[in-house]
């Protein structure tokens, strides 16, 4: 185990690199001069000049990349031209903003739609089957702001009961909570519907399994087989699977900060485009990619852990 | 004696019977002729502007209503089912296209060329769809065209490993090998043997896509980086109604309805095309 977990963070690294080099080339080919951005169109020629120079944008670009690389692992994101301010110190006040509301979302998701799966493939073809496969499918299709617009419709201007705006306060735990409740219900439908769908295509997988088929013949109560055996091997791909949603959550908690004007990294990475700041947008590319790669290395390793089979690969 | 059913008649037969699938399948017609014929549908012009009918209700001139503009709220979601389909089918097209030759290069070929389109693929999975997209409209700019090309930079990974993953398994199929044997060059396998074959499930994916792709074109449009306004996109129309939800919620709850019910029908046709072509799932 301790070989594969090693093999595989080190697979994660060139991957990492490449990743590194890619944003670096993107926000290089982004329309506009950033000392241009952050001077305004009507800054002087000296001004603009001087920026440059102080922003290393006049050096040849193998020397910016280097730089690039080498502040990346010093933990220095640079300082953003546009709002003067560290891209680190934006970064820390509002990630814990993106990974409460994601993994706020996560738990909703598996905590609904575990049971919902389990109910739909155990009762096949009823009308609680045919119910919960309509609303996972209504789940996978509503866009999460809009499930957003409407929540806050219903619960904050109809019903006055959370508030429309903000991310709370971190340190006031029942102020936190109370902002979080929407967004959280926004994004967590969706993890629901793949959870639930999961779930219950991966059960109907197993119970054709042999060994369940040999369960049942030897006269295990029904209850024990699906606990004791198919929900077991059931579990594989639902906490596999899951780590590939967990990106998707990710992707779609930028709109749900957008929606709810919720301080986290997605609404930091949009401000950073319409403002054409470039340090920002850029330190933020990473991290998202950072986070991915991230999950995808403890995605395979639990997947190592609870299936035996991986790690002999 | 009665007559032995097709593989084709076969699927047919299931699909008919599955009932969710021939809704998802006769909505996703009734979207695709409501964008066809926008001009003839559509109650008034979706541009023109009336300041003295602003947030107006339903009534009978304007059945939705009308924006912050006095536009009629029904006509620009009639006209902004096109930029939608157009943008959901082309680049989820685009994307299969390029994605399948890549995964099926890759998968064939093996060795140094299939390490080096797959960790491209690996690279650009590494972002979150939404954050790719947004990073590469940023590049690209927002129009249509653009619009299409970063959906399907999207939508070419997926599409690559499916291709890829599909063909790992057929590279070695009796078939292959004797066509390989009798002397086929290897464009002629991949188009004349394998890709038959990796085709149905390249379709299933493509029909459930097509809806991620219109969800990331509204996302996009809500952001303020879809095609830009005064043209009416249902992204756009949301995003306008946002300002004005306490006073007219219609405005966004209409044209969100419009996604929702687009990507529905286009889950429930992808859903029941797999249901279709999986001998499994049509209960054989």
């Amino acid at each position: 185990m301790y070989q594969y977990i090693v093999r595989r963070i080190l697979q994660s690294i060139p991957i990492l690199l490449i990743v590194l080099t890619l944003v670096f080339v993107v926000v290089r080919v982004l329309p506009g001069d950033p000392a241009v951005a952050a001077l305004g169109d009507y800054a002087s020629k000296e001004a603009v000049e001087a920026l440059r120079e102080k922003l290393g944008l006049n050096d040849p670009i193998w020397m910016q990349y280097l730089r690039f690389i080498g502040n990346l692992f010093r933990g220095d994101l640079g300082t953003s031209a546009v709002t003067g301010y560290s891209v680190a110190d934006q970064v820390v006040k509002v990630l814990p903003y993106t990974i409460e509301l994601t993994v706020c979302a996560i738990i909703l998701g598996y905590l609904l739609g575990i049971p919902l799966g389990i109910s739909s493939a155990v009762r096949r073809n009823s009308f609680v089957d045919y119910f919960n496969r309509v609303f996972s499918l209504i789940g996978l299709s509503v866009p999460a702001f809009y499930l957003g617009i409407i929540l806050i419709l219903i619960f904050s201007i109809k019903f006055p009961i959370f508030p429309v705006v903000g991310g709370g306060d971190l340190s006031d735990f029942g102020d936190n909570i109370r902002h979080l409740v929407l967004p959280a219900l926004a994004l967590g439908l969706l993890m629901m519907a793949y959870v639930t769908r999961m779930t219950r295509s991966s059960i109907l997988d197993v119970v054709r399994e042999d060994y369940v088929r040999t369960a049942h013949a030897k006269g295990v109560r029904e209850h024990l087989v699906l606990y004791k055996h198919v929900l077991r091997n059931a579990l594989i791909p639902i906490v596999t699977l899951g780590g590939l949603y967990a990106v998707v959550l990710i992707g779609s908690s930028v709109m749900v900060e957008i929606v709810f004007s919720r301080p986290g990294l997605g609404k930091l990475m949009v401000g950073a485009i319409k403002q054409r700041d470039y340090t920002t947008l850029q330190s933020v590319m990473v991290i998202y990619a950072v986070i991915v790669v991230l999950i995808n290395l403890a995605t395979d390793l639990v997947y190592g852990l609870i299936d035996p089979r991986i790690k002999y690969k | 004696m009665r007559k032995e059913m097709s593989q084709g008649q076969k699927m047919w037969a299931a699909f008919r019977r599955n009932k969710t699938a021939m809704l998802g399948g006769v909505c996703t017609i009734l979207i695709v002729l409501v964008a066809i014929f926008a001009p003839l549908l559509a109650p008034q012009d979706p541009l023109v502007q009336d300041s003295y009918t602003r947030l107006s209700g339903s009534s009978w001139s304007h059945w939705l209503g009308t924006d912050d503009f006095g536009r009629d709220i029904l006509s620009r979601i009639i006209w902004g089912s096109r930029v939608s389909l157009v943008i959901g089918l082309c680049s989820v097209l685009l994307g299969l296209v390029v994605g399948t030759i890549m995964g099926m290069i890759a998968g064939y070929y093996r060795g140094k060329i299939e390490g080096y389109i797959m960790r491209a693929i690996d690279v650009l999975m590494c972002f979150p769809d939404l954050i790719l997209a947004i990073a590469v409209t940023a590049v690209l700019g927002s129009n249509l065209v653009n619009l299409i090309i970063t959906i399907a930079i999207v939508m070419t990974p997926r599409f690559a490993r499916l291709a890829h993953g599909s063909l790992l398994s057929l590279t070695e199929a009796e078939y292959v090998v004797a066509a390989r044997a009798i002397g086929a060059g290897v464009p002629r396998i991949l188009r004349r043997h394998i890709f038959p074959n990796i085709f149905g499930e390249l379709l299933v994916a493509g029909t459930l896509w097509v809806g991620v792709a219109i969800r990331l074109e509204a996302n996009l449009a809500f952001i303020g980086l879809g095609v830009q306004p005064p043209t009416p996109t249902w992204g756009n129309m949301i995003r306008e109604g946002v300002d004005v939800l306490i006073n007219a919620p219609g405005v966004s709850i209409y044209s969100g309805l419009s996604i929702l019910i687009t990507i529905l029908a286009f889950n429930m046709l992808g859903d029941g095309v797999r249901d279709m072509i999986d001998p499994r799932l049509r209960g054989e």
